[in-house]
């Protein structure tokens, strides 16, 4: 069963068309790679699955982009609740300055998901424990975010998304400022969460592509040129370009 | 050669350097000696609680605390103005205004800030206190609430450009990041970017006080230069630098008015030495994250 039908999706910059006709089914609680070369529209169209890109001046759009049969370009539909859906990690992480406790518990305050404050508390603590975070925050819960190490900031960021129960888990190149050793861990990390969430991850690193997904959409210049099983795009890929820039002939 | 003219340029440039600071110094110097000689003569509490400022009386009465309460009052009601309108102003230009409103209202605000508070003392005289004379039916517009609007005026460019590069240098991450979890435009220009832009907002607030503090013409022509202790803003008052700038002509050198006048530089100084120093507070916290 597919989570997120993209059908016929187009995006523009002002007049920079972007994403190109694109077609896609993002099967539920797998985990998704997209990969492709710098530019060819990889984050553009992860940002379309929650809309964040509405915040961009002189973007438009046309086509859907279907979330369990309800298309979320529709006029009727409430930003803030599907972002909450759709949780997304960036590139850089970007706690908020403020306390690791406040950092978690943004998203439930500003979604107004729960008002009493033990239940706030306990699901900052499930947040932090289900990143791997608690042992180490737990006497620091109200010290800056900013004081955490990249790689903790990452887990933070991801334990705020996970706060608020998404279905839902986007990442645009997650690992990409982080060292080898801090990327295994957030590897394992997702690995982990797999089975919870349907996970989308943009990644310029194909091992990391190989390594942690199930299904893996190759694009070039704003258009999908294949979208098929990891192992089959990695190994046996129906397209010349597909096969060119897995095997690191171009990229 | 090259050297030669190398050290003389080096020198110069020492000089002018060791100047500013000279100039400093020997300002302070002077604000002290004649300040404090003023206290040898008269006692300090006289001075600073005293209700009556009556230099040419027989025995002239040096009592500031009308004309600091008048400053106070003043300041106070500019702030009461000038604060939110300022922040919210800069909030926005930074976030919410489209871009050819943005650009519009920025050269305004950078326009306002060159007119020299006398044409505005001047634009409020003509315009402003009759239409608070009108508007409340009192005897005078010449009252300390006209004074705190034209103030807010003067400070209106201070505050608004220092917000706003307070609030512009919020990372766009961190809005994104609130967007992304579901908060709405004004939840995160409440929880996010005006907490970050915090420090510098208040040194903004601060300077904008400070310019409010200080400035002369526009008050002495707008307030109606009452030295009373006022019951109300829609009375006449005076303020500290009013005094100085209309009672500096009248004195003799050396003699105890003109000492007085001193004394008031002095009391003055220590306030905006201190909204100064709070507003260097948050803009060096600013910096250091
Ligand atoms: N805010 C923007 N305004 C205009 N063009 C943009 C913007 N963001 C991205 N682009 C352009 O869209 C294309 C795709 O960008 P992006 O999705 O960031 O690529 P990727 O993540 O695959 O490196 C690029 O050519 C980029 O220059
Ligand atoms: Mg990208």
């Amino acid at each position: 069963m597919s989570k997120i039908e993209i059908k016929n999706f187009n995006l523009y910059y002002t007049n920079f068309h972007a994403l190109k006709n694109i077609n896609i089914n993002i099967a539920e609680k797998k985990v998704t790679a997209i990969i492709g070369p710098s530019g060819c529209g990889k984050s553009t169209l992860l940002r379309s699955i929650n809309r964040i890109n509405d915040t961009i001046e002189g973007v438009h759009t046309s086509g859907e982009i279907n979330i369990s049969g309800e298309n979320i370009y529709d006029e009727e539909i409430d930003v803030g609740i599907l972002r909450r859906n759709v949780g997304m990690v960036f590139q850089r992480p970007n706690p908020f300055p403020l306390s690791i406790y406040e950092n978690v518990a943004f998203g439930l305050k500003v979604n107004r998901i729960y008002s009493d404050r033990n239940i706030i508390n306990e699901t900052v603590e499930k947040s932090l424990k289900a990143v791997l975070l608690w042992d180490y925050a737990k006497d620091k819960l109200h010290k800056s975010a900013l004081g955490l190490t990249l790689e903790q900031q990452q887990r933070l960021c991801i334990a705020r998304v996970i706060a608020v129960a998404p279905n839902i888990i986007l990442l645009d190149e997650p690992c990409s400022s982080l060292d080898p050793v801090a990327t295994q861990k957030i590897e394992g990390l997702m690995i982990q969460l797999n089975n919870k969430y349907t996970i989308v991850i943009v990644t310029h690193n194909m091992q990391q592509a190989a390594r942690i997904s199930h299904n893996t959409a190759f694009m070039l210049l704003g258009k999908l040129i294949e979208f098929d099983k990891t192992e089959k795009i990695f190994t046996n890929p129906l397209i010349k370009e597909t096969e060119d820039y897995v095997s690191g002939r171009f990229g | 050669m090259k050297k030669i003219i190398n050290t003389i340029i080096e020198t110069i440039i020492f000089i002018c350097g060791i100047l500013s600071i000279v100039f400093v110094v020997l300002i302070f110097g002077f604000l002290f000696k004649e300040g404090f000689a003023f206290f040898k003569d008269y006692n300090v509490i006289k001075f600073i609680m005293g209700q009556f400022w009556y230099p040419d009386s027989n025995p002239a009465l040096f009592g500031i605390l009308p004309i600091v309460i008048g400053s106070i009052l003043v300041t106070f009601g500019a702030c009461l103005i000038v604060v939110p309108i300022g922040i919210m102003d800069a909030l926005y230009i930074s976030e919410i205004a489209p871009k050819g409103i943005r650009d519009v209202l920025k050269s305004s605000v950078e326009l306002m800030a060159a007119i020299p508070s006398v044409v505005i003392g001047f634009v409020g005289m003509v315009t402003l206190v009759p239409f608070v004379k009108n508007l409340f039916d009192i005897p005078t517009g010449l009252t300390a609430f006209s004074g705190s609007i034209t103030l807010a005026f003067m400070a209106m460019p201070t505050i608004v450009t220092i917000s706003e590069d307070a609030i512009r240098s919020v990372p766009w991450q961190y809005k994104e990041g609130a967007l992304a979890l579901g908060a709405t435009k004004w939840q995160t220009i409440r929880r996010i970017v005006l907490k970050t832009a915090r420090p510098g907002i208040i040194a903004a607030v601060m300077l904008g006080i400070g310019r409010v503090v200080g400035e002369t013409m526009a008050v002495m022509m707008i307030t109606g230069n009452s030295a009373h202790i006022p019951n109300s803003i829609f009375e006449p008052v005076r303020t500290m630098t009013a005094t100085i700038a209309a009672e500096m002509g009248e004195t003799v050198r050396g003699d105890m008015h003109y000492k007085a006048l001193f004394a008031i530089g002095l009391v003055l100084f220590v306030i905006t030495f201190i909204v100064n120093f709070i507003a260097d507070l948050f803009l060096g916290k600013n910096k250091n994250k």
